[in-house]
């Protein structure tokens, strides 16, 4: 199929950016979002042209690495995938496809599509762990049951991927879904509770000073996250917030 | 946001059954709306309460919006906020603005003549006025299409904040399915009401 | 064996590594303080190197390619990881663990590594549960296992099919934590392009600032290298894009030897290849063999019609299909280790039986367990006279819990449903057996440079088994690197910062930057992707799945010319000194395509079957490996003399005294 490619295209951090079109043809339904724009790049290099640079590594849609604004779509129109296991045949012949990159003052353009998300480390970093040492000279790992429903639960918050489309969804550039997945996943299970009121605290502590937006509950990152995360997430984290400020 | 939403719907409910008695029972309206003017509680403790909740409410919006904005400095050139979240949850903003707009007219309408009445002009108390003068209120047609057009908004504007305000105090679980069914129909349901009960009064003129 | 002293402790089996940790030296916490340490990569291995070294004292830098420690490749490891509990109370134990691992690898690794891993495994699950990962568990709440290929026993603990993803994300946490006590500096978004040596010793490395372009110099007392395998080295593989060999390269032409490069893990159970624009393969998890049985038609006439498209699978009767691994293999049927499971693939592929458009493909049904499923569930929900469609749609929910993400990830990329129509899968390349070589301690050939998890060569020997490498990856980093490595630091506690501005630093830097200059100064004729392209198909055709001499011969020369062309002639747009992913994905490339042919000259030498290494050559009459012990019971390690032709051959000779060697059979 033939397509118009409308890409942002931008030279670094500093530079101003422009969205420029790049008409593209020969392109097959099995192909994968990110394989066509290997297919562009490669003709872009054959001309001499600096190819499109984009984030992507593992293009099996765990690592969260890949991202793209596809459409005004963060992953595109598909739904419950990341870009790299996005299929051409989702999009039709003589489509024009805007791509752009995520967009929040958080996430700071590296260049063309790439953007700065070590924002999210930084809220993990600020809490999003349990403080034992790694010695491995802790209880035998059945001493503590866990309903597996609790289990269940805390591991579908836990398969968030870090990618940011959350954030690129959300009309806020907020960062709720993200960090109430990871607080969600501790606070279901009982080895983060000795932590969980000073853990909710510094994760949002650090999400507001990063700069991202608050949450108006629009539900735009629920629709958009590639792994389905729910917004129950952001309830649980909102109510831990509310019972540690209660407990200072 | 969400507990001065939930206060406001709460007292809208409250408004909207005081008025339904308009069509009702007139004389059951003049009763409450005398009661409701001239009680200590309510015009000492209660309204001052309710018009902080009005301004915190939109005070805070207000600053969500600025800082919601300046969380995404560089905007998208494409996007396609229908796919995935409804224009309400988007544009409360919008409808919040409108109700706030309306919210003027309507305090000009009423609560500045109530103020005037009561407070500067020092009349005398008389309990059956509250009837006529708000069925007066609707005989232009203009105001009539502005009130109907700003509860329209209103409803929009609840359609997103009241269910989205559970949420926010952290209420998602099994109950949720059922506290949005009562949401959403609250938020048709009220706003309609007004309606019926401005259309009402713009039709069935008081005849001298 | 001279040079190669594997260090391996005196004393029985199982007390080695207990005695050995009494015996060395350790560091006392006011001198950690002072002793840095680079840990480059940050999968498995190396975030929980980096997490425990910090915990202990060190100052540790930790450096990753990608744009959070949170990326590396590790976080794509589905099915499971290993640990001797037995919770499952089915007779598993360490030495069993250890004694299928040694077997599973058909005898080629080190019995003291295998011992100690298996050892230490308990005690990952120990410690991954108090971080907080959540293990799949059973409705009693205790943790639920499952079984891989190659085993007789379930010991395999899961989280979905992303086991990888959520012990990464332990191990990450870990650091976080380390971060933010100051512990870790993490760099990423760097690449380690060589590595210092001041006085025969790994005193740091040139890293470069992938964003700014800036080439860089670090220093430590000690340099871990954590950076995985080399699969890419096929282009296609199920490694992600970046998953490169460069930092293991660099320090190999610095001195470590490399070990038994030719031991690569095809796996059986990708999604085949679709075309030519393919970039990468997509693994469908080991796990799946459990329930899923693997079939081609019986009739020549029936697989032709379905490559064809005239004939639907579900349409063949079940007289007319060919499980040809329950056939093969009785005993371990469709859990057969990955080797041999992938060769029975090529076999009926190369015979004719492969069932997609490029006859590259072979069934993997899961109609039978989705059967078998729905009756136990309509009996134990107490459903009566459930019909067929009953059944069907009860054993689809058991499945879809078991698989649903595999299944969903299947059905994205072949856009076809998995529980209507059986999966067609083939063997890719995976995981790589061999690394850089390392002793007891972990610690390369040069001093102060250790290696961990898939980068070295030493716990799989010529084949991993299923849910191995999470084990060894974690255990090399939690449990081990952390305690030997502080037996090479306890010298050094007195040492002090190491300057960067030694000439070692200069001359390393001024090597990158000529290496740099002289990649963007290619004529400019082909893109990177071309040659990598290029070397991929000749890796695949002549050093893949079957092997002969005259092939391996042909690579040899074909590589060797290829390098040379593509120095000459590579094109890479863009400059050096900014983020330019071309200049990366070149870097790479260039180290490939020494490994390479490093790669083939050690299938070369290497003329015996074992594990994934198959010289056409050497198999028994029913095309099964034949091993040689007699001449070939060592590990090759090559030392690095410029051109990889000249690599010279040590062997580390391999003595069992606990495991009597058998002819590996799964029959």
């Amino acid at each position: 199929m033939k397509l118009n490619l409308k890409i942002w295209r931008q030279k670094d951090a500093k530079s101003k950016g422009e969205i420029v079109d790049y008409p593209i043809k020969g392109i097959e339904g099995d192909m994968s979002f990110l394989e066509m724009l290997d297919v562009l790049n490669e003709e872009l290099i054959n001309k001499g042209e600096e190819p499109v640079q984009f984030d992507h590594d593992c293009r099996e849609g765990i690592c969260g690495a890949c991202s793209l604004q596809i459409n005004g779509e963060p992953h595109g129109p598909d739904r419950l995938v990341t870009t790299c296991q996005l299929h051409m045949r989702k999009f039709n012949d003589g489509d024009t496809i805007v791509i752009e990159p995520f967009r929040a003052t958080a996430f700071p353009v590296i260049n063309d599509l790439i953007v700065d998300r070590t924002s999210f480390d930084r809220i993990q970093q600020a809490g999003g762990y349990i403080s034992v040492n790694t010695s491995g000279n802790t209880v035998d790992a059945n001493a503590i049951p866990i309903n597996k429903h609790d289990a269940d639960e805390a591991m579908d918050a836990a398969t968030c991927i870090g990618c940011g489309a959350c954030v690129a969804a959300c009309k806020n550039a907020s960062a709720m879904l993200f960090t109430s997945a990871k607080v969600s996943q501790f606070a279901l299970l009982p080895q983060g509770q000795v932590e969980a009121v000073d853990r909710v605290q510094n994760m949002v502590r650090q999400m507001d000073l990063e700069g991202f937006g608050n949450c108006t509950n629009t539900g735009a990152c629920e629709v958009e996250c590639p792994k389905g995360i729910s917004l129950e997430n952001i309830a649980r984290m909102n109510r831990e917030y509310l019972s540690a400020t209660t407990k200072g | 946001m969400a507990l001065s939403g939930l206060f406001l719907v709460f007292f809208l409910a409250q408004h909207f059954v005081i008025n339904i008695t308009s069509v009702i029972a007139p004389d059951t309206f003049n009763e409450w709306s005398h009661f409701m003017g001239y009680n200590g509680l309510v015009q000492f403790i209660l309204q001052p309460v309710l018009i902080a909740g009005v301004i915190v409410h939109f005070a805070m919006g207000i600053a969500l919006e600025l800082k919601n904005n300046k969380a995404r400095a560089i905007k998208y050139k494409q996007y396609n906020g229908n796919a995935n979240s409804s224009w309400m949850s988007r544009n409360m903003i919008i409808t919040g603005l409108v109700v706030l707009a309306f919210l003027g007219l309507h305090m000009y309408d009423f609560w500045v003549h109530e103020m005037a009445y009561k407070y500067i002009e020092v009349n005398p108390e008389s309990p059956t006025r509250y009837y006529e003068e708000t069925v007066l209120k609707f005989e232009p047609f203009w105001r009539t299409i502005i009130y109907v057009i700003s509860f329209v908004l209103l409803s929009l504007h609840l359609w997103h904040g009241f269910a989205s305000s559970f949420q926010t105090v952290g209420v998602n679980n099994k109950y949720s399915a059922g506290i949005q069914t009562f949401t959403k129909i609250y938020s048709i349901a009220i706003p309609l009401g007004f309606i019926f009960i401005a259309l009402y009064h713009h039709f069935n003129p008081i005849t001298h | 064996m001279g040079i190669l002293d594997s260090k391996v402790p005196k004393g029985p089996l199982a007390a080695k590594w207990t005695q050995h940790k009494n015996d060395i030296n350790l560091v006392n916490p006011a001198n950690k303080r002072n002793i840095d340490i680079i840990v480059v990569g940050t999968g498995l291995a190396g975030g929980s190197a980096a997490a425990t070294l910090a915990e202990l004292g060190y100052n540790v830098k930790t450096f990753c390619y990608q744009d959070s420690p949170r990326r590396a490749h590790s976080i794509a490891a589905q099915g499971g990881i290993n640990a001797a509990k037995n919770y499952q109370g089915d007779g598993d134990s360490a030495y069993r663990l250890f004694y299928d691992t040694i077997k599973g690898g058909d005898y080629r690794s080190r019995e003291a590594n295998v011992y100690r891993l298996a050892e230490e495994s308990a005690n990952i699950i120990d410690q991954c549960v108090a971080q907080g990962v959540p293990f799949a568990r059973e409705y009693g709440g205790m943790l639920d296992n499952r079984s891989f290929g190659g085993v007789l026993v379930s010991r395999t603990f899961y989280a979905k099919g992303q086991t990888g993803q959520q012990l990464l994300l332990g191990a990450y946490s870990a650091m976080n934590r380390q971060i933010n006590r100051g512990k870790i500096q993490s760099f990423n978004r760097h690449e380690m392009m060589d590595m210092v040596l001041v006085d025969g010793k790994a005193r740091g490395i040139i890293a470069r600032d992938l964003v700014t372009g800036k080439i860089e110099r670090h220093s430590a007392h000690a340099v871990v290298l954590a950076t995985g395998g080399y699969g890419n080295v096929f282009f296609l593989s199920t490694n992600a894009m970046g998953s490169n060999v460069m930092a293991a390269w660099r320090a190999h032409r610095r001195g470590a030897f490399f070990a038994n490069p030719c031991f690569t893990q095809i796996h059986p159970t990708c999604i085949p290849v679709s075309g030519d624009h393919q970039s990468k393969l997509t693994l469908m998890s080991e796990s799946l063999r459990n329930d899923g049985r693997i079939w081609v038609p019986k009739r020549m006439d029936d697989a032709i019609a379905i490559r064809e498209g005239k004939l639907k699978p579900i349409q063949l009767k079940e007289e007319d299909r060919d499980y040809y691994l329950e056939r093969r293999y009785p005993a371990f049927g469709n859990l057969v280790p990955r080797d041999v499971a992938s060769r029975a693939a090529k076999e009926r592929c190369d015979a004719g039986f492969g069932v997609n458009k490029t006859g590259e493909a072979v069934y993997l049904d899961f109609a039978s367990a989705i059967q078998r499923y729905g009756e136990e569930e309509a009996l134990t929900h107490g459903i009566k006279n459930a019909d067929d469609k009953e059944i069907t749609r009860l054993g689809k929910k058991v499945i879809e819990a078991k698989y649903g993400n595999l299944f969903q990830m299947y059905e994205k990329i072949v856009d076809e449903n998995p529980y209507e129509t059986p999966m067609m899968i083939y063997p890719a390349v995976h995981y790589t057996m061999g690394g850089l070589w390392v002793d007891y301690n972990l610690q390369t050939t040069i001093e102060g440079c250790y290696c961990a998890g898939e980068a070295n060569f030493s716990d799989h020997g010529a084949n991993r088994l299923g849910a191995s490498a999470l084990m060894q990856g974690l255990a090399d980093g939690y449990f081990v690197l952390p305690y030997t490595i502080g037996d090479y630091l306890s010298k050094d506690i007195r040492t002090g910062a190491i300057p960067t501005d030694l000439p070692e630093f200069d001359a390393a830097e001024t090597a990158v930057q000529d290496r740099l200059d002289k990649l963007m100064a290619g004529s400019g004729q082909h893109s990177v992707d071309f040659y990598h392209k290029k070397l991929g198909k000749i890796m695949w055709d002549k050093c893949g799945m079957a092997r002969n001499a005259k092939d391996l011969q042909d690579a040899i020369d074909e590589i060797s010319a290829l390098r040379a062309d593509f120095w000459a002639n590579v094109k890479i747009p863009g400059k050096a000194d900014g983020m330019n992913q071309e200049l990366e994905k070149a870097g790479r490339v260039a180290d490939f395509l020494e490994l390479g042919e490093l790669f083939a000259k050690d299938a070369l030498t290497r003329n015996e079957s074992c594990g994934g290494h198959f010289r056409e050559e050497y198999q028994t009459p029913e095309g099964e490996a034949l091993r040689d012990d007699e001449n070939f019971k060592f590990v090759s390690a090559w030392e690095y003399k410029g051109e990889p032709k000249d690599a010279v051959l040590h062997k580390e000779e391999l003595k069992y005294e606990n495991i009597e060697l058998k002819t590996r059979s799964y029959k």
